[in-house]
């Protein structure tokens, strides 16, 4: 696959993880009172073993019951403390998890909508989702629970060792042997285990797209007779993808086993040495128990923070990735000047915008995109007040480039673009694009009800605007029919309506602004007949006494407009009425004629 | 029950594997449960002055290193004891390991090969309707269900299990009523972890919901990026966006409240029960009830026991998403594949082909076709027109038997069809669907996909029938272009095109094209034509087409209507009966004539078109 993600190796990156600080500052008080929840987590867990060799020290050597009560009651005061601090430290490990997660998202959200189209281009949804999605939740739970294991970790090893040092420092020294040993084979087996699963998870996403294709060219596969050799080849995936889950299965198999083993030899040390003494009575049975204890305790944080250390590298590259998107600039955004003047997409300053005559200059327009294809030089085109300028050609002539420019998706590199006389530039991205009714060829909708869709042009209007705009372009009768009206729910993408009824739909969505420019990539996607001629009717509707740009592909709409421009590699090489082209014979006769047939012929059959 | 029954099905191959790793794990549990043990002797036997009570084996053993006193001078050798011990129980454990992830993935991969294969074996019909994405999730997550409770879960009850019944037998060997005490607490922290679970299963439905919620205004959002900006509608967009975010930080945030209150009160009954054995422990070895060594086993045991109890919980809730899993994956399996007749006869499909009052209806009763009956002789080319919906691409999809008719006969060389093995027959007709797939691999390997084994000339010559040779020459990376590859989007006619060359590879003896060039423009559609005609004068063809010049040079027109044919015989025929036919052809000369007197008013299209 090309489509390869950047990967990033590289060590601790401090400014990443300064502008990640910017996240984490919020919970500054929370990350403090974790922190001294941990440290007393710690601390509980350190003094339990004490109490052991206190109980073995006063009560079962000497002989004696006396005080057992008050020890038994010491206890349960360290046990209910001990149950506060494992309630707070999980529920303040949560809170600022899911909180720091919250507001990378909604930067990372609002930045999205930010950017221009460019960046969409280069950027496939499925990454830019996974930034907001896997990314985002690694990063919030490497934050909040690799801190809950870290300074439990330190703090437990810090303490465990002091406690040991000044029980029996000879004993401490012999017991601790082990941990440089230790600490090495941790760090190095959770790094193999990290990367055996990273593994694992590339071989998974290559078989859910062998299933995936599997399914979508099972039709095409039973023509080719082909099952066979695309289960061999299916099997060569699922063989890979056992051998790399028993690679990293073996791997953390052999982890665990090793580290106790290591461990046991602490412990035995202790026994060895701590019984030693005892004997000779230079060490009291108490503290070879608390020793006995600690050299286990001792041993689980290395295996917590080994991990903690490994996945902070996999969390650092999600960071990198969220923090660049965070960071990226947008190539088409409002000049310092303009955005003061009329505010920005998300607080428009709304009362020095004018209101749209709907004239459309291209002056000395040179456009081409970032890989270099799909070229505009000095492309002149004039469009007057409520004209309507159809834009022919073939596919790669140029004509989306155009509406692209028109609608400030992109912008030309020399020349400028003028609307009522004065440069787009001058006045804001979000004044332009409220002035402007827009769409697409394939109509998308958001889920959510046919009023809500169609309100969506223009989020004041009122339900008898909504009905008013579905009217005008021929929806309301459909619309009526649902069973529900206009609180029919759409679906998913608007999966629940017909292409037709989408399509009809974006039209009342785009007129119902009463925007002064019309822009219309039309369908090229067949419908059945009656949608069809509400469709032509619905469009003649919209585009009377209104400035209208159009790719336009139906016949009907190419002869109604005032102007037609054919263009070919972008250049326009014919422009006039359809009359005139059309005794030029030239390409838009050629067009003309080939789609006639076409149209008329798919009309005949689906009647 | 069925559901059980149903997982131990898929155990199958793997049974013996499993077994082992029960067997490890009981045997790593012994291991672990003897180093208290170990321990207490030392503290109390060689280090202390109790006498020694151990299995005569182990006595004549210490006897043999030179008995208590020659061990209290050397507790190197209880050291070395702990240390081998722990190693061997953590050979066991990795032995565990190892053996359930291999059987675990082995289960994982059987599964993934066997419902990939049935779904490639499943009816035309079955991949007309399916939901691609619910299968998609039925192969991948709940395999992945599955395959990690059987690889985690499925051991650790077997643990949990052994790791009770020994340390029971342990403990009652040692002290039977400090056992009592010690398992006091057990069975409530179990039933709480059962009912815990049961409970919480709605709040974490809740913030699964609440996440898919968050996901889809995302996703839709990102793909509608167009309309957001040409409606600058971004505000809005934030806004919808930031309530499913809050949503999801709020319900999340909520689940992992609930599970902190589960581990405070589960820890705090356990660490009760710890506390409890420590002190009613040090008051009976204060006592001399018991010694020292056996508080200290006690203790080592209560904590040891706790665990894997706890976990019994999130283990039954996992066990219920797994059984749901399996069904759900067994669903797929159970579905009636499609019946191959692969003993059936292989005919050389060197002559005619006749349909002979065929008729084809769905399951549930509406007619396709109807009483179809016409002959082609070998090599001749079949044109068919006809409205949307009147059955033209089943009447093609009947012949390499996508669909099977269920009136009258279909017979090639004088066989019917239903009797030749499919595989032949598939392998014989070269099909282009109307909307062809490509696989994602490069150019080349889509081309010669139906030949492994093909030299580089002929996949050139093919492409070039299909006139698309130069097109892949323009891409930078030429035939190694990958399908799918950013910069080298094919457009829909393009990958017609592909698709008729990797047909065209085939030399196959009938050739079937349904609307398959529709997306093609009508010079290149007449070039491939001539190729055809060049390449495969032998082959039967049937074309699908509502283009004039495609239609003319047909030796046999069939024009359908509602399922029927109302119509056949060639061009001329055609165009001296009334019909379909001569209302198609007469539009082109209209056009002539309205061009040619310059009436190009809109109103006489759209009166033709009602």
């Amino acid at each position: 696959m090309s489509l390869k993600e950047k990967e990033y190796k590289k060590r601790f990156d401090l400014d990443l993880w300064k502008s990640l600080w910017t996240y984490i500052k919020p919970y500054k008080k929370q990350l403090i009172y974790l922190a001294v929840f941990m440290i007393g987590l710690a601390g509980v867990d350190m003094i339990f073993p004490l109490m052991s060799r206190y109980a073995v020290d006063n009560f079962v050597v000497a002989k004696s019951t006396q005080g057992i009560t008050s020890f038994a009651l010491v206890y349960l005061g360290l046990i209910i403390i001990q149950v506060l601090n494992i309630f707070f430290f999980i529920s303040l490990a949560g809170k600022i998890e899911m909180g720091v997660c919250y507001s990378i998202r909604k930067d990372g959200f609002k930045k999205l909508q930010e950017l221009s189209l460019n960046y969409y281009n280069k950027n496939p949804v499925g990454w830019l989702m996974a930034r907001l999605t896997s990314d985002t939740q690694r990063l919030g739970e490497t934050i909040a629970w690799g801190a809950v294991d870290f300074i439990w970790g330190i703090t437990l090893m810090a303490g465990i060792s002091i406690i040991m040092f000044v029980l029996n420092w000879k004993l401490a020294l012999l017991t601790l042997t082990v941990v440089p040993a230790l600490v090495l084979i941790s760090l190095y087996f959770q790094k193999k285990i990290l990367a055996a699963y990273r593994q694992v998870r590339k071989t998974n996403s290559k078989i859910t797209a062998a299933i995936n294709e599997g399914i979508s060219g099972a039709k095409t596969t039973k023509t080719l007779v082909r099952e066979e050799e695309n289960l061999n080849e299916f099997k060569s995936l699922t063989q890979k993808m056992y051998h790399s889950s028993v690679h990293a299965a073996i791997f953390s198999a052999l982890f665990l086993p090793i580290v106790l083993s290591l461990g046991s030899i602490g412990t035995a040390i202790a026994l060895w040495y701590g019984g030693k003494g005892v004997i000779l009575q230079t060490i009291s049975y108490g503290t070879l128990v608390a020793f006995l204890s600690y050299t286990v305790q001792f041993f689980q944080p290395i295996r917590e923070l080994a991990r903690v250390f490994a996945e902070l590298q996999h969390a650092q590259a999600s960071a990198e990735r969220i923090i660049s998107m965070i960071k990226e600039k947008p190539d088409i955004k409002d000049s310092y000047k303009v955005e003061k003047k009329f505010g920005s997409l998300f607080k428009p300053i709304k009362k020095d915008w004018q209101s749209i005559k709907g004239e459309i200059e291209f002056r000395d327009v040179t456009f081409n995109y970032e890989d270099g294809e799909r070229v505009l030089k000095n492309f002149n085109l004039k469009v007057e007040p409520g004209e309507t300028v159809a834009i022919v050609g073939e596919t790669g002539s140029g004509k989306s480039t155009l509406v692209n420019l028109a609608c400030r998706f992109f912008e030309p590199i020399h020349g400028e673009i003028l609307i009522d006389g004065i440069n787009y530039r001058k006045r804001s991205l979000a004044w332009l694009h409220s002035q402007i009714g827009y769409v697409l060829q394939s109509p998308h909708l958001f889920s959510g009800t046919i009023e809500e869709n169609i309100r969506y042009g223009k989020l004041s209007a009122t339900k008898e605007e909504v009905i008013k705009a579905a009217k005008m372009v021929n929806a309301h009768e459909f619309i009526t029919n649902l069973s529900k009206s206009y609180n029919s729910e759409v679906g998913e993408g608007g999966g629940l309506l017909s292409t037709g009824q989408k399509q009809l739909i974006s039209f009342a969505r785009a007129i119902i602004s009463d925007p002064g420019i019309f822009v219309l990539d039309e369908a090229t996607s067949s419908v059945d007949t009656e949608t069809e001629k509400l469709i032509q009717n619905a469009i003649n509707q919209v585009l009377q006494n209104r400035t209208s740009f159009i790719i336009a592909h139906r016949l009907s709409t190419i002869r109604s407009a005032d102007k037609i421009i054919v263009l070919e590699e972008g250049k326009i090489i014919e422009n006039g009425s359809h009359d005139d082209l059309i005794k030029q014979k030239g390409h838009y006769y050629q067009l003309y004629t080939n789609q006639f047939l076409e149209e008329q012929e798919t009309g005949l059959l689906n009647t | 029950m069925k559901k059980i029954k149903l997982l131990w099905k898929f155990l199958k191959g793997s049974r013996t594997l499993y077994v082992l790793a029960i067997v490890a794990i009981a045997l790593a549990t012994i291991f672990s449960l003897l180093i208290p043990l170990i321990t207490r002797f030392t503290i109390d036997s060689v280090i202390g002055n109790k006498p020694i009570e151990l299995p005569t084996f182990i006595e004549n053993a210490i006897a043999f290193v030179g008995g208590k006193n020659s061990l209290a001078n050397n507790i190197w050798i209880c050291g070395a004891v702990l240390v081998l011990l722990t190693g061997i129980s953590g050979l066991f454990l990795y032995l565990k390991g190892k053996w359930a992830a291999r059987a675990s993935e082995s289960i994982a991969q059987n599964l993934r090969e066997k419902l990939y294969k049935h779904l490639q074996l499943l009816p035309f019909k079955y991949h007309s309707t399916v939901k691609t994405g619910d299968v998609i999730q039925r192969c991948t997550s709940d395999v992945n269900t599955v395959r990690r409770f059987l690889a985690i879960q499925f051991v650790q009850v077997g643990r949990a299990v052994f790791m009770v019944v020994l340390t029971l037998y342990f403990m009652l060997q040692m002290n039977v009523t400090l056992t009592i005490i010690s398992m006091a607490t057990i069975p409530f922290i179990f039933a709480f972890a059962v009912v815990f679970f049961l409970k919480v299963k709605k709040a974490f439905k809740q913030s699964d919901e609440a996440e898919a919620r968050l996901s889809k205004v995302l996703q839709e959002n990102l793909t509608g990026v167009r309309v957001v900006k040409a409606f600058a509608r971004q505000k809005y967009e934030v806004g919808k966006f930031e309530s499913k975010n809050k949503d999801y930080r709020d319900l999340t945030y909520r689940l992992i409240r609930l599970l902190a209150w589960y581990w405070a009160v589960s820890d705090f009954v356990s660490l009760i029960q710890i506390g409890g054995v420590l002190v009613i422990g040090s008051y009976w070895a204060a006592t001399g009830k018991i010694t020292l060594g056996t508080l200290l086993a006690f203790s080592a045991y209560v904590g040891q026991l706790l665990w894997p109890v706890r976990q019994m919980g999130r283990v039954l809730t996992d066990m219920g998403k797994a059984l749901v899993s399996a069904e759900r994956i067994n669903e797929i399996l159970e579905e009636p594949a499609e019946e191959l007749s692969e003993d059936g006869i292989v005919p050389d499909f060197n002559s005619d082909i006749i349909f002979e009052n065929v008729g084809f209806s769905y399951e549930d009763g509406a007619k396709v076709l109807e009483d179809l009956s016409f002959q082609v002789k070998k090599g001749q080319t079949v044109a068919i027109l006809g409205p949307t919906g009147s059955g033209k691409t089943s009447l093609v999809q009947l012949l390499p038997r996508l669909y099977d008719y269920q009136k009258g006969s279909i017979k090639i060389d004088g066989v019917d069809i239903k009797q030749i093995d499919k595989k032949v027959l598939r392998e014989n007709i070269g099909i282009v669907l109307q909307e062809p797939f490509l696989f994602s691999k490069t150019l080349r390997d889509n081309i010669k996909i139906a030949k492994s084994e093909l030299p580089e000339h002929e996949i050139f010559s093919a492409a070039e029938s299909a006139n698309i040779h130069n097109v892949i020459e323009e891409f930078d990376k030429g035939y190694d272009t990958m399908v799918g590859e950013r910069g080298a989007t094919l457009s829909g006619g393009q990958k017609q095109r592909i698709a008729i060359a990797r047909t065209l590879i085939r030399n196959n003896p009938i050739l079937i094209f349904d609307d398959s060039l529709s997306a093609v423009d009508t010079k290149t559609d007449a070039a491939i034509r001539r190729e055809l005609r060049a390449h495969s004068k032998d082959a039967t063809t049937f074309i699908i087409s509502h283009r004039l010049t495609t239609l003319a040079e047909a030796d046999l027109i069939l024009v359908l209507e509602q399922g029927r044919l109302v119509q056949k015989g060639t061009h001329q025929q055609l165009l001296s009966q009334q019909g379909l036919y001569k209302r198609v052809w007469s539009i082109q000369n209209n056009l002539k004539t309205e061009i040619d007197e310059k009436k190009t008013s809109v109103e006489f299209t759209n009166k033709e078109k009602i």
